[in-house]
């Protein structure tokens, strides 16, 4: 028994197996898998479809000529490439993912169910509304749950995701402070910041102004005061911050941003920490987006789609983004143009309603919790987290003592003089078959490590995570090197080349050499 | 609830391990004021049978689009989804992974990124594509930006061709973001000539081909116009189909493409989510919003695929990124990647055929209705057509017949009043005969 | 051996007769990591002190790097764009970013000394 095992007390599995190479560079049920372009017989096709009758062409003699390149694969061929693909992806349906700020919870199948009802799937945004009464009180009741949840007044469906969301914001404080006669040129972002908020502000031409944090991992208000004048249009806040704690002040700042007639904006990333327990608009919220990815479980599908409605004060609602909800005397509708109430909207921000397919889900999860379930997910979210914090602090090193919210923030000053880094550490994670944590994010500590585990962990899955922990944790402290620069060891692709991807552009599969010089 | 794991007996040995009575000690955070003691005025918890009913009842109360003759189109059009797709993208390894950041575990996702770009790329007829945007609207806004940062200029051109959403949302960004938008007017046949408009104040054209009338038309000399004054030519396409019956806009000379990808593998989900497609040239793909997934090779030589050139978005340039997207339409893209892996070149190309031969049917068929003039020189799959009447009720009143005739104009743009009698009319393989025969009896009833 | 001097966002500058030509320091790139590519300005453009004059990317991070003196750009390292690998071996030498036709000598003054910028550096841990 090696000395990091007898520290912790287990004894490692025995590794039995050599380095075995195959024939065909699969293992067992990990099989290499070209790419579809690589897989081309001409003529081929995994869809049987009909011929029509001979016709004269109106295509303006713009026919396309020549091959356009797309291979040919018979059906078989084509679900057997992609269930390949599936099988080296980790996803939540295999496993914890304690990426923090995702909220990485389970995807319920009930949702995707109901999303594929003829009546909800099938159903053009340009109907005649006579047709879609349903959908339309669907993102009616939508709305009335969001609205409620956050206690604020209006909401805009539209944004795309939640920087979609952010933008959406930002664009209405500016419309607003433009309906008051006023051009104001900076806005506040503390330094512990998600990277879309700067970016967002950015982008609608405002000067970034940061504000740090106190030693207790909250924004320094005595800074935030110094730097709040009447030239300040907003202040973009995230709370819980990505530290996972909760902005104690966040009622003086409220009020110290308000007294300068600025807008107080709220990245509502970790919403999972408080919904059913506090609802923005009680802490002087003007304006929030909200993920319905993360809080409300719609599935992230590999990195999209998502969605960003964005909770208005009445401050902002008629800046809103069209198209608005109405009620008339039928029923619920829709207002698609700056006419009416909505003449001061902003606009469009993308095609059509919104993502409908994402709000059938929201509202699925949303009453299959009911206003008892919601809470319970905040509280069961938070209680996670605080486990993991207990029982990994002695380990890990805390960044910020005392409770958290729904996510728990570790720095690599339990690694120092170890030669591990925070991202050694993780890539011995992943071989241990766990996603890693959120890695250096956010900035305002040495190394990051931020967890978040979300309710739909079990406890007995908590367990098994802190002890995997401890013992890496306690590898790193006798000095086991080697283990942590080669991991991953058991994945599809050990670590990947990053540098060489970002200086030799190959961004497409080409008939050219250069691809299949990079197979040899 | 089936959702939480923790048992009482859970939370209680957890409560104890983290040294406090209640969940309450943990939120003492919250002001006081701010704590909601009771629950929010919203029903209670229901169960699977329960939530299923009252969706299922507000779903049936719409007419799917499968249930009646339907000839919508304006930009999201209904076609036949292989069974296989939409079984492959409910695995669960795709549908609830996250987005590639430790690549290692994500090649599956990684992998078919690279598929799709190459897809979209080669079906425009471009050097390169990023992995997906929100939609053809935002991914048209993003190549407005795009051709500002590489131009430095900051107007464009916006052809009365293009989509209205697409044109909104352009105005939407122009206002806050600030650059100028020179939008032109709804224009039917070929009254635009924006080679006239291009100068070396301009940073792009924006077109639509086919257009929001379906109309197609060859820009290679609105291109040659472009480049002359350093200008760029950006080409909307909103029918991602019509790339397989049509010359792309790269064999047109376009600089960058902003297209809709819903057509392949994604239901018409009333309007969301979508699929934006972006492409460019080589030599412009660092400027380019969104991710990419970049091919290189792992510590024991094997080729295998990571997120590249990250420097360029929002989580790390901050400030500076080329956008502030973040997330973008993974599992649509993935929808498209196999619906078109199914199609192939072979595929899509009868697909193409099969989708314009059904329009010439019925172009022939309503051209021929007395007072109905078909306003198309070409066309792919929509057709716009000037009735005796305003477009809006007779659209209404076809509806009432069960008949999801088209989308009246007037919708899209209510204060012109020289469209109210335009109806844009889309037929994709999807339309049978039946179809077309009761479109055709109803209109002709309707109006006379 | 020309004037070497530094500045606090890590540049370096050498005075080569009426060229100033620059460069990021070792310490900058380290911190940098693998850098991945550079965007150098145009010959003939101005640029002002303690303004950008050129980015620089690697995996993780994108700098910019700002003018230790005002001038015209007279010449630029094109052979960063095949070889970017040359900021982190070399990045003294090999790794120059830019020549400038600078204006001002005076504009040198405030800058760092070898002595001191080692001095600064350590500070920085």
């Amino acid at each position: 028994m090696s000395d990091w095992s007898r520290a912790v007390g287990t004894r490692p599995v025995e590794d039995h197996a050599t380095t075995v190479g195959t024939a065909t560079g699969n293992r067992g049920l990990q099989i290499e898998e070209k790419l579809i372009f690589e897989q081309d017989s001409p003529g081929r096709c995994g869809v049987d479809l009909v011929d029509p009758l001979p016709f004269r062409t109106r295509l303006g003699g713009l026919e396309r000529q020549g091959r356009i390149g797309l291979p040919g694969l018979s059906e078989p061929q084509i679900v057997r490439h992609f269930t390949r693909l599936s099988q080296k992806n980790y996803a939540i349906d295999s496993g914890l993912y304690p990426l923090g700020s995702c909220t990485m919870k389970h995807n319920p199948r009930l949702n995707e169910k109901l999303a594929r009802l003829p009546g909800l799937a099938d159903i053009h945004p340009l109907q005649p509304v006579s047709t879609v009464p349903g959908a339309l009180a669907l993102i009616d009741t939508l709305a009335h749950w969001l609205k409620t949840l956050t206690g604020m007044p209006a909401i805009a469906l539209s944004p795309g995701a939640g920087a979609h969301g952010e933008l959406c914001g930002m664009m209405s404080i500016c419309a607003a402070l433009e309906a008051r006669g006023e051009r104001r040129s900076r806005v506040l972002v503390p330094e512990s910041a998600h990277g879309t908020n700067p970016a967002t502000a950015a982008a609608c031409g405002y000067a970034v102004d940061s504000v740090s944090s106190n030693p207790r991992g909250r924004v320094d208000i005595g800074a935030l005061r110094t730097k709040l004048d009447t030239d300040v249009a907003a202040l973009m806040l995230t709370n819980p911050n990505t530290c996972g704690l909760f902005e104690d002040e966040i009622l003086e700042i409220a009020a110290a941003v308000h007294a300068v007639g600025a807008f107080f904006y709220c990245d509502g990333a970790n919403f999972n920490a408080i919904v059913g327990r506090v609802r923005p608009a009680d802490l002087g919220i003007d304006c929030m987006h909200l993920n319905l990815h993360k809080t409300f479980s719609t599935p992230h599908g590999g990195g999209g789609p998502g969605s960003g409605p964005v909770a208005l004060a009445a401050s902002l609602a008629p800046y809103a983004p069209l198209p608005w909800q109405a009620r008339g005397p039928d029923g619920p509708g829709l207002v698609e143009h700056k006419e009416g109430d909505a003449q001061q909207s902003i606009g469009r921000l993308k095609g059509f309603h919104g993502q409908m397919g994402m709000f059938v889900r929201a509202l699925a999860y949303m009453m299959s919790h009911g206003a008892d379930g919601l809470r319970q997910v905040a509280e069961d979210a938070v209680l996670n987290a605080n486990y993991l914090r207990v029982r990994l602090e002695s380990d890990l090193s805390l960044s910020f003592p005392g409770p958290c919210m729904h996510e728990v923030l570790f720095d690599d000053r339990f690694l120092t003089g170890t030669g591990i880094t925070t991202l050694d550490f993780a890539k011995a994670l992943i071989d241990e078959g766990y996603h890693p944590m959120t890695m250096y994010f956010p900035l305002v500590v040495h190394g990051a490590l931020l967890i978040e585990p979300t309710e739909t962990e079990s406890k007995a899955s908590l367990d098994e995570f802190v002890e995997t922990l401890k013992v890496l944790a306690a590898k790193a402290r006798f000095g086991e090197t080697t283990f942590f620069h080669g991991a991953p060891h058991y994945t599809p692709r050990r670590r990947l080349d990053e540098t060489a991807a970002a200086r030799k552009l190959v961004l497409r599969w080409c008939a050219e050499p250069v691809n299949q010089q990079a197979e040899e | 609830m089936r959702y939480l794991p923790l048992t009482d007996r859970d939370r209680s040995e957890m409560l104890a391990a983290i040294g406090v009575d209640s969940v309450d000690a943990l939120f003492a955070d919250v002001p006081s004021a701010a704590r909601l003691e009771g629950l929010v005025d919203l029903p209670k918890a229901k169960g699977e049978l329960e939530v299923e009913r009252a969706i299922t009842e507000m779903a049936a109360r719409n007419i799917a689009a499968g249930s009646v003759p339907f000839f919508i189109g304006g930009g999201v059009y209904r076609h036949h989804i292989p069974a296989t797709v939409d079984h492959l993208i409910q695995r669960g390894e795709f549908l609830t992974s996250y987005t590639p950041y430790q690549p290692e575990i994500s090649q599956g996702t990684l992998q078919y990124l690279f598929e799709f770009q190459t897809q979209v790329a080669v079906l425009t007829g471009m050097e390169v594509a990023n992995a997906s945007l929100y939609d053809g609207a935002t991914a048209c806004v993003e190549a407005v930006m795009m051709a500002n940062r590489l131009t430095r200029r900051r107007k464009a051109v916006l052809s009365g061709g293009t989509h209205p959403h697409y044109r909104e949302v352009c105005e939407t960004y122009a206002r806050f973001v600030g650059f100028e938008l020179a939008a032109l007017d709804p224009a039917l046949g070929d009254a635009e000539d924006l080679t006239e408009l291009v100068g070396p104040d301009i940073s792009c054209v924006v077109v639509q081909n086919p257009d929001f009338f379906g109309e197609i038309r060859d820009y290679s000399d609105l291109a040659r116009a472009c480049h002359d004054v350093g200008a760029l030519l950006v080409v909307v396409v909103t029918e991602i189909l019509s790339l397989g019956a049509i010359r792309p806009p790269g064999e047109m000379g376009a600089d960058i493409v902003a297209a809709e990808g819903q057509s392949l593998g994604n239901a018409l989900n009333f309007g969301g989510p979508h699929l934006g497609l972006f492409a460019s040239r080589d030599k412009y793909v660092r400027q380019m919003p969104g991710r990419l997934a970049g091919q290189t090779i792992d510590a024991d030589g094997r080729r295998g695929w990571v997120l590249t050139l990250s420097t360029r978005e929002q989580h790390i340039r901050r400030e500076r990124a080329t956008s502030n997207i973040c997330t973008n339409s993974g599992l649509c893209a993935l929808a498209f990647t196999i619906h078109l892996g199914l199609l192939g070149e072979t595929g899509l190309t009868r697909l193409a055929r099969l989708n314009h031969a059904t329009a010439v049917g019925l172009a022939e068929r309503l051209e021929r209705i007395p007072d109905v003039q078909l306003l198309n020189r070409a066309f792919f799959n929509e057709i716009a057509l000037r009735l005796p009447r305003p477009a809006a009720a007779v659209v209404d009143a076809l509806a009432e017949k069960g008949v999801l005739a088209g989308i009246p104009v007037s919708r899209l743009y209510p204060n012109r009043v020289e469209l109210a009698e335009v109806l844009l009319v889309a037929a994709t393989e999807m339309v049978t005969t039946t179809d077309l025969d009761r479109f055709e009896r109803e209109l002709k009833d309707v109006l006379s | 051996m020309s004037a070497l001097r530094f500045t606090r966002d890590h540049e370096w500058v050498r005075l080569d007769g009426d060229f100033a030509v620059v460069g990021i320091t070792d310490y900058a790139q380290s911190q940098l990591g693998d850098v991945v590519y550079i965007e150098l300005p145009k010959i003939g453009h101005r640029v002002e002190k303690g303004k950008e004059a050129a980015v620089v990317e690697s995996v993780k991070a994108a700098s910019e790097v700002y003018a230790p003196v005002s001038g015209e750009v007279a010449d630029i390292n094109e052979t960063l764009t095949a070889d970017p690998a040359k900021v982190n071996t070399d990045p003294m030498g090999e790794g120059w970013f830019l020549k400038l036709r600078f204006d001002d000598p005076q504009e040198l003054d405030d800058l760092m000394d070898e002595t001191a910028y080692t001095r600064f550096v350590a500070e920085q841990h």
